[in-house]
């Protein structure tokens, strides 16, 4: 915390040595190497990717794993690696995110021995950047319907079909891919770069997440080996098991994206002058946003510490992280659109950072299921009533 | 080959610094405590002198019992050992008490063929301590080096001197206080950080050194802090208008400049 006082509730002391000097070895990475240059990489639309091998350097790729020499941080200590690169930007946040929780979790955890050897180091040292194909154009918030096929072609396999808002798509040596195969069951599968039929082309005209790279895969009679299957992942509760996974690490960014608005707003509110020589922090309704946004956030903060000690402990569940995921993301929104207001005119321009905040936040409220589903997914968990496919009249 | 870093944990150089209510001490609470940056070049050096050469690394302070997590931040960086002399207190600032205990730290943890200090530390800003220590080990110093070659026996090191560069050759082991420019200090990786919580800190008290803090602190004390004051508030500056009469607020600029500021 840049003001040690801000920290009413003294969430300082829940951490441990590690995670503290974890965070602020993550913190001064960024405010030296990311954000003199942010502002510049997100409206050229460039993702900055000569930072990979420094991330990998710092071991920021796979930070919870233990094997192959990994660092096995706490969960609280990646949740704070994620908040400090999303204070950063979301953008680099979700490469992260996606190298480790969608590319590196779904090896280690459902991959060949031979597949692990072959890609967890080389992910690990930032050697080969990996992506996550579960969305397509038509099935966003409804994975289970996706049109993606595995057929079964002697040996191997030929995968068909669109995935679509695929973070490092068209940079990624490898993207793992799930898709349907003959008899119903959803199947993961390694595809590399250069595969024959898989293409990446990257979405245009984004106002969000500017400074990182998606696309769109497009496998068109793509055939892969069997030994590129996934030989552990069976089913779509695998891939929804990843974006757990992801989820729990972007309750925690969301939180770095407010804090960078909440701070920016409140230097900005002690300096603007205006209305008799006194600052805008003097005047009760900057005072009631201020107070806002350090509210929900040092609420959101004891949440995803809580959830974070809770996953540690092998406890942590599902409906929890989209709790977490929901609160954090909304919190964040709110927080940009607030600091927005206190920077009045500048907070449109990008000599400050609330209008990248804010647009990337856009993002990531909408990605990793959206706020809505996850309130239908505690909706569920409270009623016992999942509401996903309210029943509709026959139309015949 | 073995080197040594002398560290000192400092208040954070963005700390909002006030006086204690003792007058003579900064208020500590709400401090954030750094690894001092001048230091942070001679740990990176003594690292790369560890990869070059295979030289383990050794770090030593001395401060009360929150410099060990200064010492941790170093182990994460890649030392390879730790030394925490714990005490401090009385001798805060006093550079020849401090150069006593820390020259006994290395004598007791020694021999090392060479001994990085940051030029300063920036607490007190003395900038005197590693040039002391060298003198009570009886070796060589070099301070305030921007760059450095370490051959069989002897390094070449160049220093900075009003105007331009020296250029010193010494035998080791030596001394050397590393200034900015020297190199540029590696971040701490996580796996580092995890690491470093594993490896055991040698702790000593000065009295198990021989050294006699009560004496250094009190009746043999070389330096002692009456009081500290913060400098003044700047004021908000003047503005000359210059837009109707440039050659006005020219003249009036180089007045203020002579009489006022007397800077010309």
């Amino acid at each position: 915390m840049p003001a040690a006082s801000l920290d009413l509730f003294a969430i300082e002391e829940l951490l441990s040595d590690e995670e503290r000097m974890v965070r602020d070895t993550v913190r001064n990475w960024v405010r030296e190497r990311v954000l003199p240059h942010i502002e510049a990489w997100a409206w050229e639309e460039r993702f900055p990717r000569e930072l990979v091998p420094e991330m990998a350097g710092l071991n920021l790729f796979g930070a919870t794993l233990k094997e192959y020499g990994l660092p096995g941080l706490t969960n609280v200590a990646y949740g704070l690696v994620m908040q400090e690169l999303e204070r950063g930007d979301s953008g680099l946040r979700s490469f992260v995110s996606v190298q480790s929780a969608l590319v590196m979790h779904p090896i280690m955890t459902w991959g060949s021995q031979e597949q692990k050897d072959r890609w967890i180091p080389r992910l690990a040292a930032g050697e080969a950047v990996g992506c996550f194909g579960l969305t397509e154009p038509d099935f966003g918030s409804n994975p289970g319907a996706m049109r993606t096929r595995a057929f079964r072609d002697g040996d191997g396999w030929v995968l068909g079909g669109e995935k679509a808002w695929i973070t490092n798509g068209s940079i990624a040596d490898v993207a793992v891919v799930w898709a349907r195969d003959d008899d119903g069951v959803v199947r993961g599968f390694l595809v590399e770069r250069g595969a024959p039929g898989f293409t990446a082309v990257d979405h245009k005209g984004k106002y969000s997440l500017r400074a990182a790279v998606t696309s769109q895969l497009v496998l068109a009679d793509c055939r892969v080996p069997e030994s590129s299957r996934l030989p552990g992942a069976a089913g779509l509760k695998c891939p929804l098991g990843c974006l757990t996974q992801a989820r729990y690490g972007i309750a925690w960014g969301a939180l770095g994206s407010a804090l960078a608005t909440f701070h920016a707003a409140l230097d900005y509110a002690k300096t603007r002058v205006q209305f008799g020589g006194r600052p805008i922090a003097s005047h009760q309704i900057i005072q009631e946003r201020l107070v806002w946004m350090a509210n929900e956030i040092t609420k959101a903060q004891l949440m995803v510490w809580r959830l974070g000690r809770l996953k540690d402990e092998g406890k942590a569940t599902f409906v929890q992280v989209s709790q977490a995921k929901r609160n954090s993301c909304w919190v964040a929104r709110e927080c940009a659109r607030l600091a927005r207001e206190i920077h009045g005119a500048n907070g449109i321009v990008n000599e400050f950072p609330i209008m990248r905040h804010m647009m990337n936040i856009e993002s990531v409220y909408t990605y990793e299921g959206t706020h809505d589903m996850h309130t239908l997914i505690l909706g569920e968990h409270l009623t016992g009533i999942p509401a996903f496919m309210p029943p509709i009249e026959s139309r015949e | 080959m073995k080197s040594c870093v002398l560290m000192a944990y400092v208040p954070d150089t963005a700390s909002v610094i006030k006086v204690a209510a003792a007058g003579n001490r900064i208020e500590e609470a709400d401090i954030k405590w750094i690894v001092s940056p001048y230091d942070e070049y001679a740990l990176e050096e003594a690292i790369r002198l560890k990869e070059a050469k295979g030289a383990p690394v050794t770090v030593l302070t001395y401060g009360p019992e929150r410099a060990q997590q200064g010492l941790r931040e170093c182990l994460a960086r890649g030392a390879d050992a730790a030394v925490h002399v714990k005490g401090g207190e009385g001798t805060f600032g006093d550079a020849l008490a401090i150069a006593k205990v820390l020259a006994a730290a290395v004598r007791k943890s020694g021999p090392f063929d060479i001994i990085f200090a940051g030029i300063q530390g920036v607490g007190s800003d003395n900038a005197l301590v590693g040039a002391m220590v060298a003198e009570l080990l009886d070796v060589p110093h070099v301070t305030g080096v921007v760059k450095l070659e370490i051959g069989d026996g002897a390094i070449t090191a160049h220093r900075e001197i009003e105007g331009g560069t020296e250029v010193v050759t010494a035998p080791l082991p030596c001394v050397v206080t590393a200034q900015k420019g020297l190199n540029e200090p590696r971040y701490p990786s996580l796996k580092g950080i995890m690491a470093a919580k594993k490896v055991a800190i040698q702790a000593f008290v000065p009295a198990d050194l021989g050294v006699d803090e009560g004496a250094l602190a009190g009746a043999g004390a070389t330096c002692r802090w009456k009081a500290l004051a913060l400098p003044p508030a700047k004021s908000g500056g003047v503005i000359l208008k210059g837009e109707e009469d440039p050659a006005a607020a020219a003249r009036e600029l180089a007045r203020l400049l002579r009489e006022q500021a007397k800077a010309i």
